[in-house]
């Protein structure tokens, strides 16, 4: 046999949080140009706010509030030993995942169809602060989304992991480090929610 | 290095989502019924609060080292920074 290999559980997981950092660095400019152009253009974005649907935010929040508890408790399970218990919480995590992009994929068409688009004629024609809004929710959720499907997908490949027994109670930081990537993106979430859908 | 396995039981979990859920609904009962400029600030507040849970709960913080609690520190003032002096900037050039 070979001999044992060398892992660092601190530093893995250090590792994971100057992602995560960078990622908060990343979504903080985008929010930042939102606080900015709201100051330039408050009637336009509350003009353009209003015709958000309020349902679609409140349905993938519950979601993704919801998702984040799975995976924390597959966490807990996971140190505990419980193998069919994580592999079914990381799996329902996965399942959440999925429903919310379904719920984005019900919205974006709705407003694709009702003609609110980047470049739409109707946005073209209409004030140049409603179509800054819009840019900047296309470009927020849209990255945002992107992040829910790699979330996703880690998450996925997390629980055929602990389905094979290769995650255990002794060696977990794949599960730990793809549970803190995927509260990132609830924690994104939580602040796109309110700016987006509720304080206009 | 501290490698202390930390094990946060199931009822302190959803005990944090419940407070989530409800903060949820107050955020989103504040935005329907209170239409001040108050409600950009506390809509702010409440989503400050949920995401201190979910950082303090759900990805441990609480129960991390200094290192992690300060790199985390150092990431939040760096932010508050780049909004700060944008700010200074847009509101009086």
């Amino acid at each position: 046999m070979s001999q044992p290999t060398h892992k660092d559980y601190a530093g893995a997981k250090l590792g994971m949080w100057l992602f995560l950092f960078t990622e908060l660095l990343l979504f903080g400019g985008l929010f930042l140009l939102y606080a900015v152009y709201l100051s330039r253009y408050p009637h336009e974005f509350a003009a353009a706010g209003r015709e958000m649907h309020l349902v679609f935010g409140t349905v993938n929040t519950v979601i993704l509030i919801t998702s984040s508890l799975l995976v924390a408790m597959a966490v807990t399970a996971v140190k505990r030993d419980d193998h069919r218990l994580a592999f079914v919480l990381v799996g329902g995590t996965v399942v959440c995942a999925a429903f919310f992009l379904v719920d984005k994929y019900l919205e974006w068409g709705t407003e694709i169809g009702r003609g609110i688009y980047p470049g739409s004629p109707r946005l073209v024609a209409g004030p140049a602060g409603e179509s800054v809004f819009y840019s900047l929710y296309y470009l927020t959720t849209g990255l945002h989304g992107l992040h829910v499907l790699i979330g996703g997908i880690l998450l996925a490949v997390v629980a055929v992991r602990v389905g094979r027994g290769s995650i255990h109670a002794g060696d977990y930081i794949w599960l730990e480090n793809g549970a803190l990537y995927w509260h990132l993106v609830d924690l994104v979430w939580i602040f796109i929610f309110p700016l987006y859908y509720l304080v206009l | 290095m501290n490698t202390t396995t930390h094990v946060i039981g199931y009822r302190t979990l959803t005990a944090v989502w419940l407070g989530l859920m409800a903060l949820t609904a107050l955020t989103v009962w504040v935005s329907r019924h209170s239409l001040g400029i108050g409600h950009v600030w506390g809509s702010l507040a409440i989503a400050a609060l949920k995401g201190g849970l979910v950082i303090a709960f759900f990805m441990h913080m609480r129960y991390e080292g200094r290192l992690l609690r300060g790199l985390l520190f150092v990431t939040l003032v760096t932010l508050a920074c780049f909004i700060g002096l944008t700010f200074f900037d847009v509101l009086y050039r």
